[in-house]
């Protein structure tokens, strides 16, 4: 007498099923759990500010932020200097992304589709790129002085670097079958590389330009907290001078809005000019 | 006479051979490291003729290929297609290689008519436009010459560029292992489609495997290639008949063809 009863419900034909189980925190629908995160962390902050365990002048508190976002948004929407200043760093970081993009890409040319540019200019921009960049703008504001173009020129060099590279490596990311085939089928230097390089690489490229919108940002806003002018930047170190810490956040929440524009733009690009580049495309190059 | 026109009747021509591709005293050295890569290569293919090169990696039937391709210069030797040296890519040369290599923002009929619209610009490739849809219908691919290649199966894609490789009605055919990276039953199926297309078209190929079976199957002649340095080791005949079928590998010939090459392959591997 082992396991006799086990045995006998074996043979009984009942259908195995069985749920998965899933934890609780996996299961939380995505706005629910943004919801949830946003009232704990503004929650904890306000508990923090309120109960005076944190100093008012080093962080306001929500309702005081809250306040200032309304009173910043106001400013911009009728007009007022604010305003002003965000079109200047607004034009900042456009002329500053077409300069980076420019320039990088053509050097990412040089580098990708010739030896010449392989062998001797990427080892210049790697010595360059390995350069805290930030470290240039006392001398971009000697050579420009202190309007837009010194803050244009910080811009445009930190988003170039990411341009070259990503350039250049889209321009090797054809596969050695590919180059074959177009080599066999008599296909010029001129045709390979726009009809076949420029293409394939055109993913990478983009990566390259996204990490390019994201330093741009960082680029005009530093030029400006260093060389003053009219911008945004400006109005984040006076504000913040004066211990306004309210109006500081509420500064950088708008100028974030700037810096996911910008972003997302590059984002719809991509979608609209990669449409192919879907995470599997078993028939095309591997 | 580069181009032919493509509308010529698929006559069988086979009575009046004649050699299309001769290659002699062929060698070919990477100087750099002093590796003789292909040592006194001979070779003569006659029109519609289908021969195999089979051999263990490094034997230099790729270096062979890339050479009578047009895409390296030999060391010496004399390598001739249709009475005229090779010396860089030609149009009488169609190639196809291990990936179908379809470029995904072009579609499928896009793809296939790209080496036309390369070599002769646009207008000509909208011109062949009915001759490509033609060679779609002959793989079977005829409803999806309007879709991107990333919504065509790995044996789909590879007709396709079978497509691609046939458009400018080339003279010689040179495939680079070009259903290896299929499963077995596609690899069959495909290998029996070649067989059809090239046996309609009276096509003279030239072919790379590593696959015993798919070169029996397929070829007329298998030359046999060893390394160190990269030379032929036998030229055999296949005298299976034609149309040749799946089932004729399990004949005694067949059997025989395979053993006396494996034996041929498998001294390498001892020595």
């Amino acid at each position: 007498m082992t396991d006799a009863p086990n045995a006998a419900t074996m043979t009984t034909g009942a259908d195995t099923v069985w749920v998965e189980h899933e934890a609780f925190i996996d299961r939380i629908p995505r706005w629910v759990a943004m919801t949830l995160l946003f009232v704990f962390v503004v929650g904890l902050w306000d508990l923090v500010t309120r109960m005076g365990w944190v100093s008012a002048i080093i962080l306001p508190t929500p309702g005081e932020t809250l306040a200032d976002l309304i009173f910043v948004g106001q400013n911009l929407m009728s007009g007022g200097y604010m305003l002003e200043a965000l079109w200047t760093t607004t034009l900042t970081v456009f002329y500053g992304f077409l300069i980076a993009v420019a320039i990088g890409f053509s050097l990412g040319l040089l580098v990708g589709e010739t030896k010449f540019g392989e062998r001797a200019v990427m080892p210049y921009l790697v010595a360059i790129d390995t350069m805290p960049k930030v470290a240039f703008a006392p001398l971009f504001i000697a050579w420009l002085g202190f309007d837009i173009s010194s803050k244009v020129a910080l811009a445009a060099f930190i988003a170039t670097f990411p341009i070259v590279v990503a350039t250049a490596a889209g321009l090797y990311a054809a596969s050695e079958n590919e180059r074959m085939l177009f080599k066999s089928i008599g296909a010029s230097r001129m045709q390979t590389l726009i009809r076949l390089k420029l293409p394939t690489g055109l993913p990478y490229i983009f990566t390259g330009l996204k990490i390019a919108s994201v330093g741009v940002m960082a680029g005009a806003i530093t030029g400006e907290f260093l060389g003053g002018g009219k911008g945004f930047g400006a109005l984040i170190r006076q504000s913040a001078s004066q211990l306004d810490t309210p109006r500081v956040f509420a500064l950088i929440l708008y100028l974030s809005l700037l810096g996911l524009l910008l972003y997302f733009t590059v984002v719809w690009a991509q979608r609209r000019f990669v449409f192919w580049n879907k995470s599997d495309r078993p028939g095309g190059a591997a | 006479m580069v181009a032919q026109p493509l509308s010529k009747d698929p006559q069988p021509a086979a009575s009046s051979t004649r050699p299309v591709y001769e290659i002699e005293r062929l060698s070919k050295t990477y100087a750099r490291n002093k590796l003789v890569a292909l040592d006194n290569v001979n070779l003569t293919i006659q029109k519609g003729e289908f021969v195999s090169v089979i051999g263990s990696s490094g034997c230099g039937k790729s270096t062979l290929l890339k050479i009578m391709a047009g895409l390296m210069p030999p060391t010496t030797g004399r390598v001739v297609l249709e009475g005229r040296p090779v010396v860089g890519s030609r149009p009488d040369i169609g190639m196809m290689f291990q990936q179908a290599t379809l470029l995904p923002w072009k579609t499928t009929i896009e793809n296939i008519l790209m080496p036309i619209e390369i070599r002769e610009g646009r207008k000509a490739a909208k011109e062949a436009t009915t001759r490509a849809m033609d060679l779609l219908q002959l793989v079977g691919l005829g409803d999806f010459a309007n879709v991107y290649p990333g919504e065509l199966s790995g044996g789909m894609a590879q007709r396709a560029s079978i497509c691609r490789m046939l458009v400018s009605d080339p003279a010689m055919l040179l495939l680079d292992e070009p259903f290896s990276a299929l499963d077995e039953l596609t690899r069959d199926f495909m290998n029996m489609e070649l067989q059809r297309i090239c046996t309609e078209r009276n096509a003279t190929a030239f072919l790379v495997t590593h696959s015993l079976a798919e070169a029996v199957i397929l070829s007329d002649r298998i030359l046999v290639m060893r390394a160190r340095p990269g030379h032929i080791v036998e030229d055999v005949r296949i005298d299976l008949p034609r149309p040749r079928t799946l089932e004729m590998i399990n004949t005694p010939l067949f059997g025989e063809i395979v053993a006396h090459i494996r034996d041929l392959l498998g001294k390498e591997a001892h020595e």
